[in-house]
């Protein structure tokens, strides 16, 4: 034989051509862009909704039950029996409710991922590392906007009407989408850190929860004691309702609001983004 | 740098792995002691211990996966810190444990792997067909991962990890908790791997493997190479292992037992089995002798094997400790 060859590949069995083949055929394309590796990620969520598609019932099912809950269960009690006024307050604060509760999502898939290997193999190709936790948040836009196209057609069966017109609701949800891109990077840094699924949902709930409660997704703040009013005014989560509110009802916003809202979100993405990718670099 | 070490005779090629005192540790768990590592370019490179040995973790941080405490770490000449991405693109990790996704079928899987690594989405396609038939999984191409054999879930983790063909392939434990069948699959596998010119770095448990596979082997107890060379050296160092014998007839066994201690000069037990006798042996030939001495004395042995020294025993002639699992440092890492 050849000195070329190492023992070990001449031991025994014989070669196998197909897979000869197959490894001469293997030949290093030019690398993949960002963009193109976050849409690879994108591709790979799509997939999975592909072959469990009832991982589609929280962004449908849900904002369904929420609508209807608050304003039928809660909507009488809340606005002194009018239940139609009170979804005309309400709608606009449940839909950003809606879409924050699924960005904890998120943090739960990846926190999946990192326990078992597939992460390993991401992680040791050579990518732009940052596309594998922006190709699910990419999914996830597609989710909120989802999320928001289902509780806006709900609101307007059950005769919600949104006087900004198509114009006010379509900035409404593109503010909505920026700003849970953001938070999100708050629970991918969580579902990186805590390893186990459940962990991260209690942790997410315990966040969210509260936040979302304690805001003016459900009641007038000055119906409150004056703590929780004072809390309330500083939750940014108040903030991006009273935008949302703003722009869907036709009452519009300050630039001010507006510009709270996006200074938020840049500073969550701008703390949390940053410290999700070193814990992606150096996890174990 | 060990010149010596790190080139096989009569060629001059560069080197695939240069580890220098790695050392990284886990809470109170020192997983690796300042491990040293040389591996040539071309064939298996086997690393070789017991569970919590380190050998996870010294194959995570080679693939850039995990940074190592201190120490430094080359891949074909690329610092594995430094240089992390350009390692990256020479390299590809088959872990322990399955590394796909579960929820995505084989092809897409694959198909996934080539967009990722930079194959247009019809090319990646074109490849994930090729790679299912090398594979063997062409039937299965379509199937939901979860639903694979472990046999075949280990065939598309390879071929997860030669999409595009690595230069230096990084296989944990290829073959733990595969039946016989499937070894021999991954085996072959990992055969023609070396044969296209990859370098395969696998690590196991198993002396049996690394001996059918490795040109060289490294031997790793706590955190640290304790013995390195080719198979057939690092087993003559150790000794062959077992001879064992069963004689015809119960009544000729201590008449054996003299004529195996005189051939062999080594002590030799009495099992349970009325017939049988087993002795640790330095090497095989002079087996070969004492079974001759035997016929000569009229007791032409019923059976008799040779066995191959376990892992335990290496561990034991190399340390002095039998080889048990550490704290496990593989879970954790």
């Amino acid at each position: 034989m050849t000195t070329d060859v190492p023992a070990s590949a001449t031991r025994e069995e014989p070669i196998d051509y197909d897979m000869l083949a197959a490894l001469d055929a293997g030949e290093r394309p030019g690398r993949a862009g960002g963009f193109s590796a976050s849409m690879s990620h994108l591709y790979r969520a799509m997939l999975r909704v592909k072959h469990s598609p009832a991982q589609i019932i929280d962004v449908t099912l849900f904002p369904l039950i929420m609508l209807l809950m608050f304003t039928f269960l809660f909507g009488g009690a809340l606005s002194d029996g009018d239940t139609g006024a009170y979804l005309q307050f309400f709608l606009p604060g449940v839909l950003v409710n809606t879409v924050l509760m699924i960005t904890m999502y998120v943090g739960m898939g990846l926190s999946s991922d990192a326990e078992k290997g597939v992460f390993d193999r991401f992680r040791s190709l050579p990518m732009w590392r940052p596309s594998a936790i922006i190709g699910p948040l990419l999914a996830d836009a597609f989710r909120y906007t989802m999320a928001s196209i289902m509780m806006l057609t709900f609101g307007l069966i059950l005769g919600y009407r949104a006087e900004g017109g198509v114009v006010g609701v379509v900035l409404a949800v593109l503010v909505l989408i920026v700003f849970a891109f953001c938070l999100s990077w708050l629970w991918t840094l969580v579902g990186l850190v805590m390893r186990s699924e459940k962990a991260v949902t209690a942790v997410s709930m315990m966040v969210l929860m509260p936040l979302t409660f304690a805001s003016n997704v459900y009641v007038n703040p000055a119906t409150m004691p004056g703590w929780l009013e004072a809390f309330v005014s500083v939750n940014p989560i108040s903030h991006v309702v009273t935008v949302v509110r703003g722009l869907t009802s036709g009452a519009g916003v300050t630039t001010g609001q507006l510009g709270l809202v996006l200074a938020e979100a840049a500073a969550l993405l701008l703390l949390f983004g940053p410290l999700t990718m070193r814990k992606y670099r150096t996890m174990n | 740098m060990r010149t010596d070490a790190g080139k096989r005779p009569g060629d001059g090629r560069q080197l695939a792995i240069e580890a220098r005192g790695l050392v990284k540790t886990f809470g109170e768990t020192r997983a690796l002691d300042g491990l040293d590592l040389t591996v040539p370019a071309g064939g298996v490179y086997g690393v070789l211990g017991p569970n919590g040995a380190g050998k996870t973790t010294a194959l995570r941080i080679l693939a850039t996966l995990l940074p190592p405490d201190s120490g430094s770490a080359r891949v074909l000449g690329h610092d594995v810190s430094a240089d992390a991405d350009a390692v990256r693109g020479k390299i590809s990790l088959t872990g322990q444990f399955t590394s796909v996704d579960e929820e995505l079928t084989g092809r897409e899987n694959l198909i996934l792997l080539g967009r990722l690594l930079g194959y247009r989405h019809t090319d990646a396609k074109l490849r994930a067909g090729q790679l299912l038939k090398a594979l063997g999984l062409t039937d299965a191409g379509d199937r939901q991962a979860k639903h694979y054999s472990g046999g075949m879930r280990r065939r598309l983790d390879i071929a997860a990890g030669i999409v595009v063909t690595p230069s230096v392939m990084f296989l944990d434990e290829p073959t733990t908790g595969l039946d016989p069948r499937s070894r021999n699959q991954v085996w072959n596998i990992v055969r023609t791997l070396v044969a296209r010119g990859t370098t395969v770095v696998l690590t196991t448990q198993y002396l049996d493997e690394a001996d059918q596979l490795a040109d060289r082997i490294a031997v790793i107890d706590h955190g640290r190479v304790i013995a390195e060379g080719t198979p057939g050296a690092l087993k003559a160092s150790v000794g062959s292992g077992t001879l064992r014998i069963r004689v015809q007839d119960p009544a000729q066994r201590f008449d054996a037992v003299r004529v195996l201690t005189e051939a062999l000069d080594v002590e030799v037990q009495l099992e349970s089995d009325p017939c049988a006798l087993t002795a640790r042996v330095d090497d095989s030939e002079r087996s070969v002798h004492a079974l001759g001495e035997l016929m000569r004395a009229g007791m032409t042995p019923a059976e008799f094997a040779l066995g191959q020294p376990s892992l335990d025993e290496v561990f034991l002639a190399l340390t002095g400790h039998p080889a048990e699992s550490a704290p496990d440092d593989e879970a954790a890492a």
